[in-house]
């Protein structure tokens, strides 16, 4: 495809899109169109649109698609994956459950951030050294290519599924709160951008909106935040005071309750935060974006710092958000305080937005809900793609014999369809508690990827059949779990009591994958065990030292 | 070539100098995350009510110290790794890497 026609390309549906907001068929009956919302929103649409037009010809090879190149700086690959990690869930929802439960969404938040240090000194140097384009590059470095990756590629896919699914319902419910647009319409938008920047700018464009939109979030959360403590003077104290004077739970805001309520679910939430981060492909992939493993440290470093920042800042919203949104009339149902929070409860951060910057500052933080959106499924798709277009069709269909041209050809197909079937999955779940979808992903990732992924770098002895044993049996495992859990098998298929008493299931499927994968591996006498344990040696130097490390 | 190569690194005393000393500084790391936090969530579970005491005169609780001074603490951790790895050990590695080409091709 010539630049010519991409760029054209590219600015087509540009201008579609904008006909699109402005028709009078974008208006949903019941809400008012938020204009200065989808005015800051348009400007965020066309500047990303002109990265992709930009990175659309900086992306010839299948390098330049899937990881930039390797051309990201450490600095530049922070804030993209702290854009990728958080997600409008983590706005909105933990703005939402401090307001609620006070520090049970604190000690949630630390569980969502310790993964990250032990990622860095355990994973991510050998990460960067053994890896091209996906994660199941390394799990698949010395034993069979085309099982291994047929497996990793299967739970890489089943993750990235369920998180769009996700990301999809709650960005229509979202959309059509914040923006006054219809559910449907919504998704469209979403899928449509996503296609484009994706299909357009591989992951240049991919980067660039999510540094974008991480700034834009880091940004819109400080303002508020700022503007909601000064409302207490910045004293902690007067915060404190006054908030547990007016919210129901009192002075037990801050004293750990109903989300924690017993040890298994306390562990097994920390289990499944904790490593499920550390197997997330969207996520894992960022660390071949960056030139070397010194980058790729510098990366992590870089997100660390602005996740902590940006939780911190948070959860200061939530409580300040308890006096002053939770005081204010206006915001609730029929103007009473006590009823339901007007759009439900997630929009905690929004009315607090509203409540101290006006509408300028509730639409400019709703036009980041949706860029934040927009680039977090814009990840995921390119995680999907990837598993598709170079696992499973380059090295798994093809045997790696394939052309640079086909598999970008290839790759591209499987982002579109993706986008379709994220577009079609969103409508079929609009009216469906999508709940249980998040833990449902951390689960098959702290399940599935991790543990395959860090046996294959840390335990010689590891081996094809002890690999596809723990792979599929924590991908089986986890699944299973939370379907017979509540949120699926009580408030999806309406039975009358859950089976598994759980609602992540990482303390128990996470040692079926390590037990299946050990005594597997231990039983394994084939001949394809010797070789595959024979060529941990080399793979372990590469894996320290970077030697022979995948360069572009 | 590379399979010389990565003999040479091998057998290289530098080799075991750099995985020792780099193993040892990440699971130390890791060891002191995984103990704070995994401590942190067994106080949640089975005494709550410990969460909640507060720490001075002030309206500040344990819980809300403990959390915050994780997300501190496990950021200076997060440093100190990156600093001397991508120092002393990344030094060391291409030590050993130069040793290696120009021994493997000696």
């Amino acid at each position: 495809m010539s630049i010519k026609s991409v760029i054209t390309d590219s600015v087509k549906p540009l201008l579609g899109f904008s006909l699109l907001l402005l028709s009078p068929l974008a208006l949903a009956a019941d809400k008012p169109l938020n204009v200065p919302a989808i005015s800051m929103f348009f400007i965020f649409v066309v500047m990303t649109l002109l990265i992709t037009v930009w990175a659309a010809r900086r992306t010839r090879t299948t390098s330049d698609f899937y990881t930039a190149g390797g051309g990201i700086t450490g600095f530049q690959n922070g804030l993209a994956i702290a854009g990728d990690y958080m997600s409008a869930a983590t706005l909105l929802g933990f703005t939402a459950m401090i307001y609620m439960s006070g520090i049970d969404a604190y000690i949630y938040m630390v569980a969502f951030f310790a993964g990250w240090p032990i990622i860095l000194f355990l994973m991510a140097e050998r990460l960067r050294n053994l890896g091209k384009f996906t994660f199941v590059d390394i799990t698949s470095y010395r034993l069979n290519q085309r099982k291994i990756r047929t497996m990793a590629a299967i739970s890489s896919l089943i993750v990235v599924c369920f998180y769009l699914v996700a990301q999809m319902v709650g960005a229509g419910q979202l959309i059509r709160l914040l923006f006054g647009l219809e559910y449907t319409l919504a998704l469209f938008i979403v899928g449509g951008l996503m296609i484009i920047y994706v299909t357009f700018g591989g992951m240049v464009a991919t980067t660039w909106v999510q540094i974008i939109k991480a700034c834009l979030l880091l940004f819109g959360g400080t303002c508020v935040m700022l503007l909601a403590f000064s409302q207490f003077d910045f004293s902690y104290d007067k915060l404190i005071s006054e908030a547990s004077a007016v919210h129901s739970l009192g002075t037990r805001l801050v004293h750990p309750g109903s989300l924690l309520a017993d040890p298994v679910t306390a562990i097994s939430m920390g289990l499944g935060l904790m490593f499920g981060t550390a197997g997330l492909p969207h996520i894992l992939m960022r660390f071949f974006t960056v030139s070397n493993a010194k980058e790729a440290r510098k990366s992590v470093l870089y997100a660390s710092v602005f996740i902590a920042y940006f939780f911190n800042v948070i959860a200061i919203m939530g409580v300040a958000a308890i006096v002053i949104v939770g005081q204010n009339s206006s915001f609730f149902e029929g103007g009473e305080l006590g009823a339901a929070l007007l759009g439900g409860s997630n929009m905690v951060a929004m009315h607090l937005a509203q409540a101290v910057g006006g509408n300028m500052l509730l639409g400019f933080l709703s036009a980041v809900a949706f860029a934040t959106i927009l680039a977090v499924v814009a990840g995921l798709a390119l995680a999907g793609a990837t598993a598709i277009a170079h696992d499973l069709y380059a090295e798994v269909y093809k045997r790696g014999d394939v052309t640079e041209a086909q598999e970008l050809r290839v790759t591209k197909i499987a982002t579109a369809c993706l986008g379709v079937v994220a577009i079609l999955l969103g409508m079929a779940f609009e009216h469906m508690n999508v709940a249980f979808m998040a833990a449902l992903a951390f689960g098959v990732a702290a399940s599935a990827n991790f543990p395959v992924l860090i046996l294959s770098m840390y335990w010689r002895n590891l081996t094809t059949r002890g690999a596809m044993a723990g792979g599929y049996g924590g991908l089986l495992s986890s699944v299973t779990m939370v379907v017979l859990s509540k949120s699926v098998w009580v408030d999806v298929f309406g039975f009358a009591e859950a089976i598994f008493p759980y609602t992540q299931p990482a303390l128990f499927s996470m040692p079926v994958a390590f037990g299946l994968a050990y005594v597997v591996s231990m039983r394994d006498q084939s001949a394809a065990a010797e070789r595959e344990r024979a060529a941990f040696a080399d793979q372990y130097v590469r894996g320290q030292t970077g030697y022979g490390a995948a360069t572009a | 070539m590379e399979k010389n190569i990565y003999a040479h690194i091998r057998n290289n005393p530098k080799f075991d100098e750099l995985v020792t000393k780099r193993r040892r500084f990440a699971l130390v790391l890791s060891a002191i995350v995984l103990v704070l936090f995994y401590g942190f969530i067994m106080q949640v579970a089975f005494f709550p009510e410990v969460i909640a005491m507060p720490i001075g005169s002030g309206k500040l609780t344990y819980g809300v110290m403990a959390g915050f001074s994780q997300f501190s603490f496990f950021l200076l951790l997060t440093w100190l790794y990156v600093r001397r790895a991508n120092t002393e050990f990344d030094r060391l590695n291409e030590a050993l890497i130069d040793d290696a080409v120009t021994g493997g091709q000696a």
